[in-house]
């Protein structure tokens, strides 16, 4: 249903995109995934033909995004990382006006507009004026904003950044409504539970290149086997070689040199026999811990670990950084 | 025509770009018009331009002007209210740009840019909305005229006549406006840049003051200015006094004429300009 080759998208000095492939089958969840400035809402912006891109194709539902913007335009439904509604009009308003500027008529809009925002909780608010509203508020709109004209592709930018556990829940529930219906979706997101819970597929990408494309499954299992973390009372230059005969691969240390950090095939009593070698070496331990991959450590494998603290900076989702907001990380 | 249904028109194979139909096109600009329309009844202070300044600036030339310029075979007033009809439209159609260039802003541009929607809309809608504005401007400066002692000496039909052609006049001018939006970095910009277009163009003119007393040069560029053209066609139209006749510059022998032939010129260069610049600042 979509489908991207060699992709490349140049902003000034940044390589927002260079060269990225994947395919999101007919009525299936991919998960976008990457860290800001990855190149997700470049991606995004391609495909929802806002963009144009340098190099590369992109099809969606196939229809060249280049060739034939106005009839891509016809079959997705968008929701972009910046909110992309009318201040200035009502919640009511501001659908009737998507539904009705997408070629539906004013009595189907008035009715689509009724049952969506019963959907995502907004009918109390349905006729004040978006100016007024939460942040949570706006995104639930502009989901319900990208779902008027039922579109059979829609684009998720991010659209549970910001957004409290309840309202999160909310949105999840609706996508996996519109799975169920035969929608084919694709989400970006920087939280991996997101793409955990709700993708089919997930396609990590960084600095402007596919690091992992798989089932959430295949991921964690790439990463398959158990991470050690060691921290040390006080640094000891033996450490590392006392440890290496019981760990898989190479042994990182941190920069304080009191925390060890390493793959380990997770065998029972692994971390007795780490305590018992590094105390055999006098060496004192403060702490062991042998744990399983989640997806995050997938993700900050395939990264390089750069997505700083996780958490999404709320400076960079507005509309001044709006086509620079790919690729400006340090 | 888009059905309730989820049914994908999936691999449905790529025919042409069809051209947005008549009818499409039309709801799109209804559709444009209406949300602008409701922007000025959420901020009815964006008005006072059209409301509270004609009332103002008629009554102040009136009575602060009126009794200082003598006008050959008439009153002041009389001849002054085409002026002021045409100086307060033209200073309002600079909030078209401005208006314009905070959409451009704003997220919603990237949301009209996504949607199967004529894209000129956005620029039909907002002139429409704003040509709205100008009929009320229009009609305060009528009827403030009318207490203040103007009196039109013509039938009906060629006092509206005189209307139309300061309107159709000021429609012209929102799409220079426009161009001047979408080429300004900010609404603030565009403020500042409407307004070095505007002021030379209403006061350079014929509509306050006969130009007969100008420098020789400053009189030959305001009896080419197309303000003079379209305050000398509505004195006509009105029977109001219009000093201009005795010049001899062609606008001001035929000034309805040569009013609707620049709005018309303006209007054919102005708007597919401001289509291609409108393309060319949304397109990455």
């Amino acid at each position: 249903m979509i489908e991207v080759e060699g992709l490349a998208k140049r902003y000034g000095d940044t390589q927002a995109l260079a060269g990225v492939d994947f395919s999101v089958s007919a009525g299936t969840l991919l998960g976008l995934l990457g860290p800001n400035g990855a190149g997700k809402t470049t991606a995004v912006r391609v495909l929802t033909t806002l963009a144009v891109p340098d190099s590369g194709r992109a099809m969606v539902a196939g229809i060249d995004v280049v060739r034939h913007p106005a009839q891509v335009r016809r079959r997705i439904g968008v929701a972009a990382q910046d909110a992309t509604l009318d201040r200035l009009l009502t919640g009511r308003q501001n659908l009737v006006l998507v539904a009705e500027l997408s070629g539906m008529g004013r009595q189907l809009a008035r009715a689509r507009a009724t049952e969506l925002l019963a959907q995502f909780e907004l009918t109390d608010a349905a006729d004040r004026v978006v100016n007024g509203y939460s942040g949570g508020m706006r995104r639930r709109l502009d989901v319900a904003a990208s779902l008027m004209a039922r579109p059979p592709v829609l684009f998720l930018d991010e659209p549970t950044t910001g957004l409290d556990p309840a309202s999160r829940q909310r949105v999840w529930e609706a996508v996996r409504q519109l799975l169920a219906e035969g929608v084919t979706v694709l989400l970006t997101t920087q939280y991996l539970d997101e793409a955990d819970a709700l993708a089919d597929r997930i396609v990590v990408i960084d600095r402007g290149r596919v690091v992992a494309d798989g089932t959430p499954q295949d991921l964690k299992e790439a990463s398959r086997g158990a991470r050690l973390e060691v921290t040390l009372t006080a640094p000891s230059p033996d450490a590392v070689a006392t440890v290496t005969p019981l760990v898989s691969g190479p042994v990182q240390v941190s920069d304080d040199g009191r925390r060890l950090g390493a793959g380990v095939d997770p065998v029972p009593g692994l971390a007795t026999s780490i305590v018992r070698v590094l105390d055999r070496a006098g060496i004192a331990v403060d702490n062991v811990e042998v744990r399983q991959p989640s997806l995050d450590d997938v993700f900050f494998a395939l990264t390089g670990g750069h997505l700083g603290d996780g958490i999404p900076n709320e400076a960079e989702h507005g509309r001044a950084a709006g086509h620079t907001m790919e690729g400006t990380r340090a | 025509m888009t059905t309730a249904t989820w049914a994908a028109p999936a691999g449905a194979a790529p025919s042409p770009e069809p051209r947005t139909s008549i009818a499409r096109r039309v709801r799109d600009v209804w559709a444009m018009t209406r949300r602008n329309l409701v922007h000025i009844s959420r901020e009815p202070t964006q008005l006072s331009d059209v409301t509270i300044q004609p009332v103002l600036f008629t009554a102040l030339f009136v009575y602060i002007f009126g009794g200082g310029i003598p006008i050959p075979r008439g009153t002041y007033k009389d001849f002054v209210l085409a002026g002021m009809l045409a100086l307060n439209l033209v200073t309002s159609t600079m909030g078209t740009g401005v208006g314009l260039s905070s959409d451009l802003h704003e997220g919603i541009i990237d949301r009209f840019r996504s949607l199967p929607m004529w894209r000129a809309s956005v620029l039909v809608g907002r002139s429409l909305a704003d040509l709205t504005t100008f009929f009320l401007c229009a009609l305060i400066v009528g009827v403030t005229g009318l207490v203040v002692g103007w009196r039109p000496d013509a039938g009906l039909g060629a006092i509206v006549g005189g209307f139309a052609l300061v309107l159709f006049f000021a429609y012209s001018l929102t799409w220079i406006a426009m161009c001047v939006g979408l080429n300004s970095k900010s609404p603030e910009s565009a403020a500042s840049i409407g307004f070095i277009v505007v002021f030379p163009l209403a006061f350079v003119s014929n509509a306050m003051i006969p130009t007969q007393h100008m420098p020789g040069w400053l009189q030959v560029v305001a009896d080419w200015n197309p303000v003079s053209a379209v305050a000398a066609g509505a004195r006509r139209l009105w029977g109001n006094p219009n000093p201009s006749a005795t010049i001899n510059a062609w606008p001001m022998q035929h000034p309805v004429l040569a009013a609707v032939a620049w709005s018309a010129f303006i209007l054919v260069v102005a708007a597919p300009l401001a289509a291609w610049l409108f393309r060319r600042r949304t397109s990455e």
